[in-house]
């Protein structure tokens, strides 16, 4: 006899690809090969908040109707994160990473999969900090047209610029937090001098390819979502995309080891997962 | 497919983790993943800790490692592990019940990928996290031990475990590790 808790278990997974399928063939937006356990507990969150009973009644939903389709892709993309996680990655930045910098006339910088933003503010005051931001470009980019916006507006809750200052003067920040934002009601507005040389924009690392040569590529934590294949895809894409001697930078677990171009990089700093691409 | 331990500790967790991971026999054959509830900043230190006591080599996962038999594996601070299954995956997802990684994230992940398959392990803790994956690994026909709750540091969490679901051994830390042998060890299988 089938049991039939777990035979649900298997529909779920027919239902789940049947679901990527879809949104692929119709939308074109390809989460095919993210990471199943991780996806999975996302749409299973996603079934509670839209209160739904099966992944059909959701493929349904996100099918025909296109606000649902906005929804499901926020649920499914957005990676909320904080400015400065791991302040021990932005001193080793400014340590290893800065020195190499300052040798160049012009850097370009690339944040893929920047979500809300809080990296990108973080690494441009950093740069700001450090003098080198008037020669950076930053090039911040995200699947998710709407995360690009909220990234562009800058405004984050109030309630965490305690947490963030606290990470700020951990990461080796120099001055007062509080000079990098305005407060206004319950959000802090980040100063539109930070923006200067940020260019934000939609960019799908499953579909979408390389669009310039950049001496510092920024990803961090934002692999670990995708499956091997995907990740693969990825490496060959900031392979391609970086110069001779170029940065990348990855999240504190994530791994060079799956990589294709494993060989073509040394660490600079190994715990911090910031390599240097050499041939 | 092979067996996983899955073992989920918080308050008063590293004393007994390390009772358990020193009575583990050298031919243990299933890999073991461990959540231990810790500071988000908190640096590697907790491997090098347990290494001291234990006869097999601990590792803090980085994301995609494989799971290998005859490893234990330590979920890193302010990261979600989840495995698959023949390797573990990471999330930065928001905190469960305030925890990542959290016990509940690993323990339902492991029931999913290895069902019945599954041994899952809860020690002591001042909160209930791991309640609902313990009662998720019963489900998919696993098996559950429990830390005999007046040998814990603190007795919240195995508690929880008890009330939400149906516990195959209820034991004080030594005789986890020796259950743990007899359903393990390489001489069991044969």
């Amino acid at each position: 006899m089938i049991d039939p808790h777990s035979s649900k278990l298997k529909l779920e997974d027919i239902e789940i690809q049947l679901l990527l399928e879809g949104i692929y063939q119709y939308y074109g937006y390809d989460f095919r090969n993210y990471a199943m356990s991780s996806l999975k507990r996302r749409i299973r969150r996603i079934l509670e908040v839209e209160n739904l009973d099966t992944v059909s009644a959701l493929q349904d939903q996100v099918l025909h109707e296109p606000e649902s389709l906005q929804r499901f892709l926020l649920a499914i993309t957005v990676n909320v994160t904080s400015m400065f996680r791991d302040p021990a990655f932005f001193i080793a930045f400014r340590n290893q990473v800065v020195p190499l910098l300052r040798t160049y006339p012009y850097i370009r910088i690339w944040h893929a999969g920047c979500s809300q933003g809080q990296e990108v503010y973080s690494m441009a005051i950093v740069l700001q900090e450090e003098g080198l931001y008037k020669r950076c470009r930053i090039y911040a980019t995200d699947a998710n047209e709407q995360v690009i916006k909220q990234a562009k507006s800058g405004i984050y809750p109030i309630s965490l610029m305690q947490q963030y200052t606290q990470l700020y003067l951990q990461a080796g920040g120099k001055h007062s937090f509080s000079e990098y934002y305005t407060a206004a009601y319950d959000n802090a507005i980040f100063r539109a001098s930070l923006r200067d040389n940020i260019v934000f924009s939609q960019h799908n690392l499953a579909t979408d390819h390389s669009f310039n040569e950049f001496h510092v590529i920024l990803c961090r934590n934002v692999l670990i979502y995708f499956d091997q294949t995907l990740q693969k895809r990825v490496h060959q894409l900031f392979h391609e995309s970086l110069c001779k001697l170029g940065i990348l930078c990855l999240g504190r677990q994530e791994s060079i080891r799956f990589s294709p171009y494993e060989n073509d990089y040394e660490a600079v700093e190994k715990t911090e997962k910031i390599y240097r691409r050499l041939s | 497919m092979q067996r996983l331990v899955v073992i989920g500790a918080s308050l008063g967790g590293l004393t007994t983790l390390r009772t358990i991971l020193q009575g583990l026999a050298t031919t243990f054959s299933a890999p073991i993943a461990i959540v231990q509830h810790r500071h988000k900043e908190s640096k590697t230190g907790m491997t090098k800790a347990l290494q001291l006591h234990s006869p097999l080599p601990i590792r803090e996962v980085e994301d995609k490692d494989a799971i290998l038999p005859g490893y234990v594996y330590l979920a890193p601070a302010d990261y979600h592990l989840l495995v698959e299954p023949d390797h573990f995956v990471l999330s930065v997802d928001e905190p469960v019940s305030y925890a990542r990684p959290s016990i509940d994230v690993l323990f339902e992940s492991a029931a999913e990928s290895y069902a019945e398959q599954t041994i899952g392990v809860i020690l002591t803790g001042a909160n209930q996290d791991g309640a609902l994956g313990a009662s998720a690994i019963k489900a998919q026909g696993g098996t559950i031990i429990v830390q005999e709750p007046t040998t814990a540091t603190s007795a919240v969490m195995p508690t929880a475990a008890l009330n939400q679901t149906t516990a195959d051994w209820v034991l004080p830390p030594t005789q986890i590790a020796r259950r743990l042998n007899a359903l393990c060890s390489v001489s069991s299988l044969t």
